[in-house]
């Protein structure tokens, strides 16, 4: 029962393998992949209560992690609905994709329960390694090429990441002479105004920022969102990047209070992120690019929760990046659905919308605005919580700079907006939505909404969830 | 909490917000345009005569906040639902619930391509508006400030004239960017009392005086940018001459009542004692831009941009009214945000109306129509002279009362007039201004476009114009009942703001010399 989610995937990955021996027609394949997953979004409902440990205390089941898996379930059921036959990988290995993406789940799962450093180690690798073969395989009349690059690039920095973050977990087992998370929580605390371990800390978060797309480790992100097709990057911008939350608020509880060099360290990760992202966005023309660089501004937000060392600042950074899971799917549910053959937006493809697709314009616009923290959407209620706990931490400066960011990014959500809703449709097309598709966008609307102006219940779950942590 | 007055059962202001809110969602299920146009119709005029209620039940006799109702809404940050109205705050909701209707009906023709998605806008913001001058917790106040922003865009961004991408734009940035800082200040003040937003609560509580600087700095910028106040008034010209009739009014009307409104909510009461420090700073920001709006209204060809020139030189009477600190420039700044509401509103209804005509907002193309609109020159011939202040209509009551606060604050201060006399060249700019375009519009000169193809007023424009009319000559020659609504606040927060000043409003007057 405790390891219910993850054995579901394992079988849905298997039912996957077993397809891609046949030549199933995409339809068919989305099909099942639509129900399998369906179920996992279940299964993971189910066990939302459960709790215990497994082998051999590695391996957690908390509030805490059946809240990310359901989460995680939920979030790739939505790229799934929204991405409809896959126009942009190839159609003969599309079972193989879904095998793919399904061991991936499988890895954040396995990821966000884990409590131990091997365990952390391995189902990162799992899930990562999923991924890289994921984004090289979008078909080539849509991809031009860049699918390769792309996928070479996610997999090199990747890599190194992980190196890091092995060279980090080797130093945090010599100080501490253990793997697991508990264990080390009471011994570093000794030992952490050491340099030895915040150079260990700071390199096992070195992992993290990287699936979080987090300065200084961000570099993969413009080529990545580009170069896969638009289902991949949905896919990646939004399922890994609860995990990496999870994790790192995990790890981030390992922190004594008094080490003032890993939280300045964190604050100026967390203003450069904020201002590499929202300044080289405001330049983009191409709709996931931005949508890329904005994401390296919002995981620098998160951070700031993430800093203030407080379980109510680690519930509000995790509000918020499940607030920002939804804003972003509505945008990419909306690229998606606008694409040509899976082929990329540019923001200028979003000329006239309002008029060739009205619902998918207001979606589009109601993401932009809460990416853009404009109340009374959920981007506005996460920030303002997000800014609440620094302050209260005393981060004055970084609140300001912060705020001030807020105001930079407008203009580039802005930007597209306009496209979207003051121009002419210059004779292109009206766009099919499925229906599906609509009733999507409404619920995603609605999320948003919800979210931002009852936020009560939503925080109950964050808070009590976060105190299952400790 | 004994600021509260719940004087009512029935939840009237929450109606007041609402009904506009589930109009605008019943717009959506609405196919016809006709039928939006009257849906909208309804709902702002249900909500105009629901308003009066509040004059009906309002006690003149207190201070407190009355109407009031309150809710828990995000128990965890402790932010509460609570909103009330008080002697500052109710003329400025009848005046958004009086003019609501009159937008919808100016577009009515006006208005010609997505009409659902435009009405919709309107009573969005029409929500929003009430519920910014109805407010009593910070954040709700924010967050229905910074929500207004996104209808106010579509409205110019949409309906716009040519420039409307980069008007819209630059509108949405200024006012964002000014109340980003807001935000920090919200934030530090909740911080700092006990974990509240509750506004009234955060009122007189004597917080460190460089706190205070920075709070007020804070307020200033996001207030004077929506005021807007010199030197942070270059969005409005390009906003206003983009908008579309109705976002013009509203935006002259109403949005930008809501700096000055926050000055008197906010800036006030919070820091009384940063604003004694500051004020001069402000008072000379204040004539700085009554004169600057003048001169610029005067060289301008384009009727809209004249208007919104004017307006940044009226709402300099408004601050400097509000930073007198005395009764009667305050009461007479809150006049003059209802009268320069209802006189530039109509004013721009007026351009409205011959560009729809001509389909130009150039002076050169409008003059000399008098002859063929007599009716339509009637009206705005008065609402030129309300808006320079002639004796007999609205405005006139108003500036004379903030320039009667002026030489008061002068001679407390240091015997010579320096504030009464700077703002005078003020009015007799805007006379000039005003007089021009009157002048060309009714007669013009020898070469004058041929109008005699122009068709005067209809029945539904007259009735659009007619209310604005009634009031301008209602408080222009009887501006006692309005005065009343907000004496006891006034006076109220005259005394509590003397109480904590009688010091320094002294120790400021050595800036001056």
């Amino acid at each position: 029962m405790l390891f219910l989610p993850e054995l579901t995937l394992l079988g849905v990955g298997l039912v996957f393998f077993f397809l891609s021996l046949g030549e199933p027609s995409s339809a068919k394949v989305k099909n099942v992949a639509i129900a399998l997953s369906a179920l996992v979004v279940l299964v993971t409902l189910m066990c939302l209560k459960s709790e215990g440990e497994l082998f051999y205390k590695a391996y957690r089941v908390d509030f805490f992690s059946q809240l990310f898996k359901f989460l995680i379930a939920l979030a790739t059921l939505i790229v799934l609905i929204f991405s409809d036959q896959l126009p942009g990988v190839k159609e003969k290995i599309q079972s193989e994709y879904y095998l793919f993406l399904f061991v991936a789940v499988l890895g954040l799962m396995m990821l966000v329960s884990s409590v131990e450093l091997l365990a952390i180690f391995v189902s990162l690798e799992l899930s990562s390694f999923a991924v890289y073969i994921m984004v090289p395989l979008r078909n080539k009349a849509s991809g031009a090429g860049t699918q390769v690059e792309a996928g070479i690039k996610y997999l090199l920095f990747g890599v190194m990441a992980t190196g890091f973050m092995l060279f980090g977990m080797s130093y945090i087992f010599g100080l501490t002479g253990s793997t697991q998370l508990f264990v080390i929580a009471d011994k570093l605390n000794l030992s952490s105004t050491q340099p030895a371990a915040v150079v260990a800390i700071v390199l096992v978060l070195a992992g993290f920022f990287y699936k979080l797309a987090l300065f200084p480790l961000h570099f993969w992100v413009p080529d990545v969102y580009e170069g896969a097709a638009n289902e991949t990057t949905a896919f990646i911008a939004a399922v890994p990047k609860l995990a990496a939350v999870a994790l790192l608020i995990r790890i981030v509880a390992l922190i004594n209070t008094e080490t003032e060099v890993i939280v300045n360290i964190l604050v100026v990760c967390a203003l450069l992120s904020m201002f590499y992202g929202n300044l080289s966005a405001l330049v983009q023309k191409d709709a996931k690019r931005l949508l890329g660089f904005s994401g390296i501004a919002h995981a620098g937000f998160v951070l700031v929760g993430l800093l203030t060392l407080e379980n109510t600042g680690y519930a509000a950074a995790m509000y918020y990046i499940i607030g920002y899971v939804f804003m972003n799917l509505a945008c990419f549910l909306v690229i998606c659905t606008v694409s040509d053959k899976g082929r990329n937006v540019a923001i200028e493809d979003f000329t006239g919308l309002h008029k060739r697709a009205p619902l998918l314009a207001i979606t589009l616009t109601v993401g932009l605005f809460a990416l853009a923290g404009i109340p009374p959407f959920v981007g506005f209620y996460g920030k303002f919580q997000l800014l609440v706990e620094a302050f209260k931490q005393g981060h004055l400066l970084l609140v300001i700079l912060a705020a001030v960011n807020t105001a930079i990014a407008i203009y580039y959500y802005l930007s597209i907006v306009r496209v979207t809703f003051c121009t002419d449709s210059e004779n292109r097309g009206a766009i099919i939505s499925s229906r599906k598709n609509n009733v999507l966008s409404v619920l995603l609307i609605v999320i948003i909404i919800v979210m931002g102006v009852l936020p009560s219940k939503f925080m109950e779950l964050t808070t009590t969830a976060v105190q299952a942590v400790m | 909490m004994d600021q509260l007055l719940m004087n009512s059962g029935f939840p009237i202001l929450s109606v007041l917000i609402f009904l506009p809110l589930a109009g605008a969602l019943l717009l959506i299920f609405v196919k016809s345009e006709q039928l939006c146009r009257y849906l909208a119709l309804v709902v702002t005029s249900l909500v105009a005569l629901l308003s009066l209620r509040l004059i009906a039940g309002f006690d003149i006799t207190t201070a407190k906040f009355q109407f009031v109702e309150q809710h828990t809404w995000i128990k965890a940050f402790n932010i509460n639902y609570i909103i009330g109205v008080d002697g500052i705050s109710i003329l400025l909701i009848l005046l958004t619930t009086l003019i609501m209707p009159l937008c919808v009906l100016a577009s009515w023709s006006y208005i010609k391509t997505r009409v659902q998605t435009f009405m919709a806008c309107l009573l969005i913001m029409e929500t929003a508006m009430i519920g910014v001058f109805v407010a009593l917790d910070l954040v709700l106040f924010y967050i229905l400030w910074e929500a207004m922003l996104i209808p106010m865009y579509l409205l110019i961004g949409i309906w716009g004239g040519p420039r409307k991408i980069y008007a819209s734009i630059k509108f949405f940035l200024y006012t964002l960017a000014g109340s980003i800082l807001l935000l920090v200040g919200i934030i530090w003040l909740y911080a700092t009392n006990n974990y509240s937003f509750f506004i009234p609560g955060m009122m007189w509580q004597n917080y460190p005086i460089t706190s205070q600087i920075y709070l007020f700095l804070a307020f200033f910028l996001a207030f004077a940018i929506k005021v807007p106040m010199f030197p942070f008034h270059t969005w409005l010209p390009a906003a206003h001459v983009e908008a579309p009739t109705a976002g013009s009014v509203i935006l002259a009307s109403i949005l930008l009542k809501m700096g000055t409104y926050g000055f008197l909510r906010f800036a006030l009461p919070i820091t009384p004692e940063a604003t004694v420090i500051l004020m001069p700073y402000v008072l000379w920001l204040s004539i700085a831009g009554i004169i600057y709006g003048g001169f610029t209204a005067l060289a301008q060809s384009d009727m809209k941009k004249l208007i919104a020139y004017s307006s940044v030189g009226h709402m300099g009477f408004v601050t400097l009214g509000i930073f007198v600190l005395n009764i009667r420039g305050i009461e007479g700044a809150i006049l003059q945000m209802v009268n320069h509401g209802i006189t530039t509103g109509a004013l721009f209804l007026c351009v409205g109306m011959i560009y729809e005509r001509t389909h130009s907002r150039e002076l050169r193309s409008a003059t000399g129509v008098g002859k063929y609109m007599p009716i339509y020159i009637t009206f705005l011939a008065f609402f030129s002279l309300s808006s320079f202040g002639f004796p007999g209509t609205n405005s006139f009551v108003g500036e004379f009362m903030i320039i009667a606060g002026a030489f008061q604050f002068d001679t407390v201060l240091h015997k010579f007039p320096y504030l009464a006399l700077a703002s005078i060249p003020g009015a007799v700019l805007a006379a000039a201004y005003m007089l021009r375009m009157l002048q060309k519009i009714i007669w013009g000169g020898t070469n004058n476009p041929d109008q005699s193809w122009i068709t005067d007023l209809n029945s539904r424009e007259i009735v659009v114009l007619a209310p604005f009319l009634f009031f301008v000559l209602w408080i222009g020659l009887g501006p006692q009942p309005f005065i009343d609504l907000m004496h006891t606040s006034v006076t109220q927060l005259l005394q509590q703001f003397d109480a904590h000043q009688a010091h320094s409003i002294a120790a400021a007057g050595s800036l001056f010399q």
